[in-house]
């Protein structure tokens, strides 16, 4: 199967936007050649601008371009979210400019670089910024839509990328704040988001092969959530498991956690990085340390019905 | 314009500033009344704005970066007739369009929400970009605190301003040398800004007293210096016009009470 960085897309799509819409302009903070916005560079030079090793800079400087009618993208790694989170929230999503993030390398699969620049915390802060819409792509072709989206959308918008090239799948109808069920199921459901999405299915696979029938569902809108179809399926299924890429506090476990509570589950879950940092390794072996792994997961839910 | 007519919309202003911190007893006095002039200065006389189309698209903006001076924004725009002057009376109250810092969503002739330090000037480096990029004419001022300037966020953007060139740009330091904590020195000192503004790159202007109106107009009146930002540092007088506050830290974040709004109102009488 093929495989690309979600990352790798982003810049592709940003290309493609370009060519299409003329109010779109680039921001980075002198990381195009890891977020990838360079191939958008090198398409639109008159159109990117570099801020410098600045990111608040770049974030309000976006807001403020914004203002003049311009839909700029703000692109640096998702773990610097926290480094201009107060401009993000009152340069950008209080006076609700209409300014996109592209932040990149997000969760533990960054790998070697570590746990000071593996970001498990960024959906969480960016979720509960009113008026922000957040998008967690699991594949490339997901990227894609979601670039498309971002610029369809009035107002903030934050996509958060990965790093490590991951299968690309078919495309799948895409709507903002829908998810898409990739599995239907009854014994129990597996909600995921982002690049994750490849153990997940290979888990669901595991414990078919076992007689358990488990339904997947992917979410790549966090913000606005679909809520109905989380509680659909709980309701359904009872038995609920969350995988992320990201804290099991604040992110798409607590999301469909709030969803779906009432609605006599029997058994809940979070899967993911279970409040603590990261570390330094070959992304393979970070999946495998943090129990992420297709099997892993597999044998973490049958442990749980 | 007549600048007796601008100084008597300053003292207008500032009568202003005193009526609404008293009647929501709360707001920051001292360091609005410090840079009244200088936004009479520029919504009267120097910016291209037109309060009966206020989102004209080639407006000059202004950004008023320490965000906690909005009485005084508020007072100039009322009187430049964007709004009434009842709307004082729900300054800071629920559902009031003055709020306690300028929101862009709610008030009329706000073009940034601010209040945060440090990041209106950037957001004004981001407009004046956005200007150029799209070739419009219009240009940008931006009002910064001395103490917003121990902020980093403010070199930060001065670094960007300088690097984009953006002569469509100008920044004005407010200062009364006071904040929250007691002076600046005090505090935190700046050192030596007007060196610290060139060597950012900005072409600088000094005005040596901030609370005269025809020093302030000629300031703003100087032609820009191709290729480079403006900084213009002001000399001013925190709490300038109302003697009891003139030069007290203390008057940073309190509103008058009644009895002192009322020796106020009168000695900003003529």
């Amino acid at each position: 199967m093929e495989k690309k960085a979600v990352r790798v897309a982003y810049g592709e799509a940003l290309c493609k936007l370009g060519e299409k819409n003329e109010k779109v302009v680039v921001l980075d903070a002198d990381l195009a050649a890891a977020t990838m916005t360079n191939a958008f560079k090198k398409q639109f030079p008159q159109r990117h601008y570099d801020c410098g090793i600045a990111e608040a800079d770049m974030v309000d400087i976006a807001a403020g371009m914004s203002t003049m009618g311009l839909i700029p993208f703000c692109s640096t790694f998702a773990v610097f979210a926290g480094r201009c989170y107060d401009q993000i929230r009152n340069g950008v999503c209080y006076p609700h400019f209409n300014v996109k993030f592209g932040f990149s390398h997000a969760g533990i699969t960054l790998g070697e670089d570590g746990g000071s620049h593996q970001a498990i915390e960024d959906i969480a802060l960016m979720r509960v910024l009113p008026g922000m819409t957040v998008f967690v792509p699991s594949d490339a072709n997901e990227c894609y839509q979601c670039v498309e989206a971002a610029a369809r959308i009035e107002g903030p918008v934050f996509i958060r990328t990965a790093r490590l090239p991951s299968p690309v799948y078919d495309p799948l109808p895409f709507e903002v704040g829908k998810g898409n069920v990739l599995k239907d199921g009854k014994d129990a459901v597996l909600f995921t988001c982002g690049i994750l999405k490849e153990h997940a299915i290979e888990a669901v696979d595991i414990l078919s092969g076992q007689g358990l029938d488990v339904a997947l569902v992917s979410f790549h809108t966090i913000k606005p959530f679909d809520d109905l179809l989380a509680r659909q399926y709980a309701a359904k299924c009872k038995h609920v498991f969350t995988l992320e890429e990201h804290s099991v506090i604040g992110g798409l476990g607590d999301t469909v956690a709030s969803a779906v509570i009432g609605q006599g589950v029997e058994t809940f879950h979070k899967i993911g990085i279970q409040d603590v940092f990261g570390q330094s390794g070959k992304p393979a072996d970070l999946l495998k340390e943090y129990g992420l792994t297709g099997p892993q997961i597999a044998e973490n839910i049958k442990n749980h019905l | 314009m007549d600048i007796q007519y601008l100084k008597d919309q300053a003292r207008q202003v500032r009568r202003d500033i005193i009526t609404m911190t008293a009647k929501a007893g709360a707001g920051h006095p001292g360091g609005s009344l410090s840079c009244t002039d200088l936004l009479v200065a520029l919504y009267f006389e120097i910016m291209n704005v037109d309060p009966a189309d206020e989102k004209k698209p080639d407006r000059d903006r202004f950004v008023l970066s320490k965000g906690h001076a909005a009485p005084a924004l508020y007072g100039t725009l009322c009187e430049r007739g964007y709004f009434g002057r009842e709307e004082f009376d729900h300054f800071r109250q629920l559902h009031g369009m003055l709020q306690g810092h300028p929101d862009i969503k709610k008030c009329p002739g706000v073009d940034a929400s601010t209040g945060s330090l440090g990041q209106g000037i950037s957001i004004a480096v981001g407009m004046a970009l956005g200007a150029k990029h799209t070739g419009n004419p219009c240009h940008v001022y931006t009002l910064i605190g001395d103490g917003e300037s121990q902020e980093g966020l403010v070199w930060e953007a001065s670094m960007a301003a300088a690097h984009y060139k953006l002569d469509n740009l100008t920044v004005i330091l407010d200062y009364n040398g006071m904040q929250i904590d007691g002076t600046n020195d005090e505090v935190m000192s700046l050192g030596d800004i007007r060196a610290k503004a060139e060597a950012f790159g900005y072409d600088v202007l000094e005005i040596a007293d901030g609370n005269d109106m025809q020093q302030v107009l000629d300031a703003l009146r100087t032609p820009a210096c191709p290729g480079k930002p403006r900084y213009i540092l002001m000399h001013t007088l925190k709490g300038k016009g109302v003697s009891y506050m003139e030069g007290q830290v203390g008057w940073h974040g309190k509103a008058p009470n009644a009895e002192q709004a009322e020796q106020a109102l009168k000695e900003l009488e003529d």
